[in-house]
Order: C-alpha cells, then structure tokens, then sequence
C-alpha cells in the first residue's frame, strides 16, 4: 500500500482509501436541537487532541458552522464552489485560529441544497480522507437532499436529539431512513438535558430515550448557558475547562477516538461534576 | 436494564410528565415505524378476527391485538382466546387445543364450527 498522507491536497479520486479519516456526520432530523453547536465542539476537542480536523457544514444556503467557529469573516470560497470546480478544495478550507489542523469547509448561503449531490460529497470527502484524522460533517435539518449529501460519505452517523417527543421522534425517523440505507447502527447524542427536571420526573430520562430508540448512547450533554455565550463568542465551549457542556463534548470527541470514557455526573446543585466510576456503555 | 442513569441522576421511580412523555412516544413511534395509522391497524385486527372467526369461535371481548416494538423491530402480538367448546356438541373437536395457540388453526382443516 502506497503511503496516503500526502502533502498540499493530491486528490485520491475514486475508490475509498483504505485508509484515512473516518467521516462522522452529525444528524438529527429535527431542527434546533444542536447539530451545528455537537459539530464545532467535537471538532474542536479533536483538534484539541492533535487530531487533524476538517469540519464540513453541509447545510448549503443555510450556513451557520461558521459563525459557531468564528470563522465567517475568512470565507473565500465555499464547498458549492468546490463541486462547481470555480476553486481548488484547498482555497475552500478555512484554518482555525487556534489549531494549525482543524479546518472548516463553509456551506454557499446563497444557494440550495440542490447545488450539490451525494456523489459529490462522496467524492470530496474521499479526496480529504487521506490527510485527516476525522471529517466531520454538520448536516442539515431534514430528510430531504440535504440529509442525503450529508449521509452519503459517512462512516458512522452521529445523532443528535433532546429529551422532548418530537425531537425524539424525529431522530427516530433518521434512523429508520440510516438502516435503509445501510448507514447504521449509528450513535446518540442527547444534548440540552436538565438533570434538575429529570430528577422531578418532567422530563425524558436517557435510559427513557435510549429504551425507545434502541441506539447505542454516546454522549449526554447537559443544559449548559454558556452555549449561547459561546456561540456569541464564537468560541466553542469545549475550549473552556469550566463547562460541563464543554466536558460533555470533549468526552464524546475521546468516545468517537476509540477510548472508553465514564459518563459525569451531572449534579443539581453547584453545578460540579464529577466521575462516576461506572465504565461507559455498561453492555 | 434499570438503571445506572437513574442511579446517576439520583431519580426516584417518577410520576411527572416525563413518564407522559414515553408513554405517547412509543405510541408515536410504534405507528411511525409500520407506516401504519392507527385506523388501519383497526381494520387489519378486524380482519385478522374474521378469518379466525371462520374456523373457531372467537372470545371477542378478551382479544389483544397489540404492536411491540422489540429492539426497533416491530411485532405484532395477537392474544385470541376462543369459547370453551360445550362438551358433548362436537366430540371431534381438539379440545386440549390452548386457547391462544394459533399453530391449532393449520391442523383444523375440517372447520369445526361450535356455534
């Protein structure tokens, strides 16, 4: 086997290397639940954990990941420019300011979903694969082409969902269309999870949501303020030690790299966390 | 199954609108799943009832024909007592047959009906 870490973008066209990143796609079917939020900050941990990072937001006309990195004021190009052969893949990946090896793929804002299809991105994934750690791939609300450009490339399916009915239902509707396409068994996130409410019994339970979907859990992400501030910043949380929010998505990012990491414990009062020593998965 | 969650955010058994919240998703879900509206899964019992009606007498107030979902695998779970034969009216019947054993219908060729 030929040595596959190339310098400067030399395209592998075709049949997927056997080796390479691994593509992760965020999806949710609902919207609003946190998709955009899961990808910057995995992709932030990783990055935080020498891995080499590209982040694709493939919500076209829609485009938000930027904003969440703080990177909008470096676009140039965009990945329907990319498809649309007016650039190089290279002149549309934007690097981090922070880590010499993370890098954003933006999304067109002016166009639609429609600018570009499955075989596309299989192909522009296939041709990143090679320099990369992981590809991470923030894909749009929906079940319609946009789902479909997202899924395409995808080694494994990351689903994000919050502790409410139709959010859950939605996921659930993902992950039937996942099985169809031979796409699973793909991993849940549950984000924005009020452990306060859990307590008192308002609220969907991760055992309640796992029970139901029968996916493997992968991470709990509590309810966490500094989201917003975050996104404000356009900062990603897990940059910040305090945060739990920001522990929650670093442990998923360790999770997604092979390790097993406990869940924390998420605890009303103060707000502290704390390891529970039970390992991950218990099954 | 319960739980290591539960003991991780200290719950006590629940009676909130959470447990609502479950109750109507796997409702929901279970529908979704089969793309089968609840007024069709009424008609397919009824008619899933007519055709056992034809080879045996049907306790219609305790049948339960419900849809389980086992492990994102839906199912469809019939419980159909029949009458208890009146002895003496049809000594050829298989009266050890158990009530909801539906295998008792391919050997019952002969349509034994006891009403």
């Amino acid at each position: 086997m030929a040595a596959n870490v190339g310098a400067g973008g030399a395209p592998t066209q075709g049949r997927k290397p056997a080796r390479g990143a691994k593509v992760i796609t965020v999806t949710s079917g609902k919207g609003g639940v946190g998709k955009t939020t899961t990808t910057a900050n995995i992709g932030v941990a990783m990055a935080q954990l020498q891995k080499r990072v590209v982040l694709i937001d493939a919500d076209i006309g829609l485009r938000n990941l930027d904003i969440v990195m703080g990177l909008e004021n470096r676009i140039v190009y965009d990945l329907v420019d990319v498809v649309e052969g007016r650039c190089k893949l290279r002149q549309a990946m934007i690097k981090h300011k922070q880590f010499a090896e993370l890098y954003l793929i933006p999304a067109a804002q002016t166009r639609d979903k429609t600018a570009v299809s499955p075989a596309d991105m299989v192909k522009i994934a296939d041709q990143l694969r090679p320099e990369f750690d992981f590809i991470l791939i923030d894909c749009p609300a929906g079940i319609e082409r946009g789902f479909r450009n997202a899924v395409a490339p995808a080694d494994e399916v990351l689903i994000v969902t919050n502790p409410e009915v139709s959010a859950v239902r939605d996921a659930d509707r993902i992950i039937g269309l996942l099985e169809a396409e031979n796409k699973g068994p793909a991993n849940l996130i549950l984000n924005r999870v009020k452990p306060d409410m859990i307590r008192k019994g308002e609220m969907l339970s991760p055992e309640d949501v796992t029970d139901i979907l029968a996916i493997k859990l992968i991470g709990i992400v509590p309810e966490d303020e500094s989201v917003v501030s975050s996104s404000n910043a356009g900062t990603p949380l897990a940059l910040q030690e305090g945060s739990r929010a920001g522990q929650a998505y670093r442990d998923i990012a360790r999770r997604l790299m092979g390790e097993n990491v406990p869940f924390m414990q998420l605890e009303e009062s103060g707000g502290f966390l704390k390891r529970i020593s039970r390992m991950f998965g218990g099954s | 199954m319960s739980s290591w969650i539960d003991r991780m955010f200290g719950r006590s058994p629940k009676v909130g609108s959470g447990s609502k919240a479950k109750e109507r998703l796997q409702f929901i879900l279970i529908h979704d799943r089969i793309n089968l509206p609840p007024e069709r899964l009424e008609a397919m019992k009824q008619e899933i009832l007519a055709v056992i009606s034809k080879y045996v007498a049907v306790d219609s107030q305790n049948v339960d024909i419900a849809l389980q979902n086992r492990d994102r695998t839906p199912a469809i779970v019939a419980d159909i007592p029949f009458y208890k034969p009146i002895p003496g009216i049809d000594p050829d019947e298989d009266v050890d047959t158990p009530p909801h054993d539906l295998s008792a219908l391919d050997e019952n060729d002969d349509e034994e009906k006891p009403e």
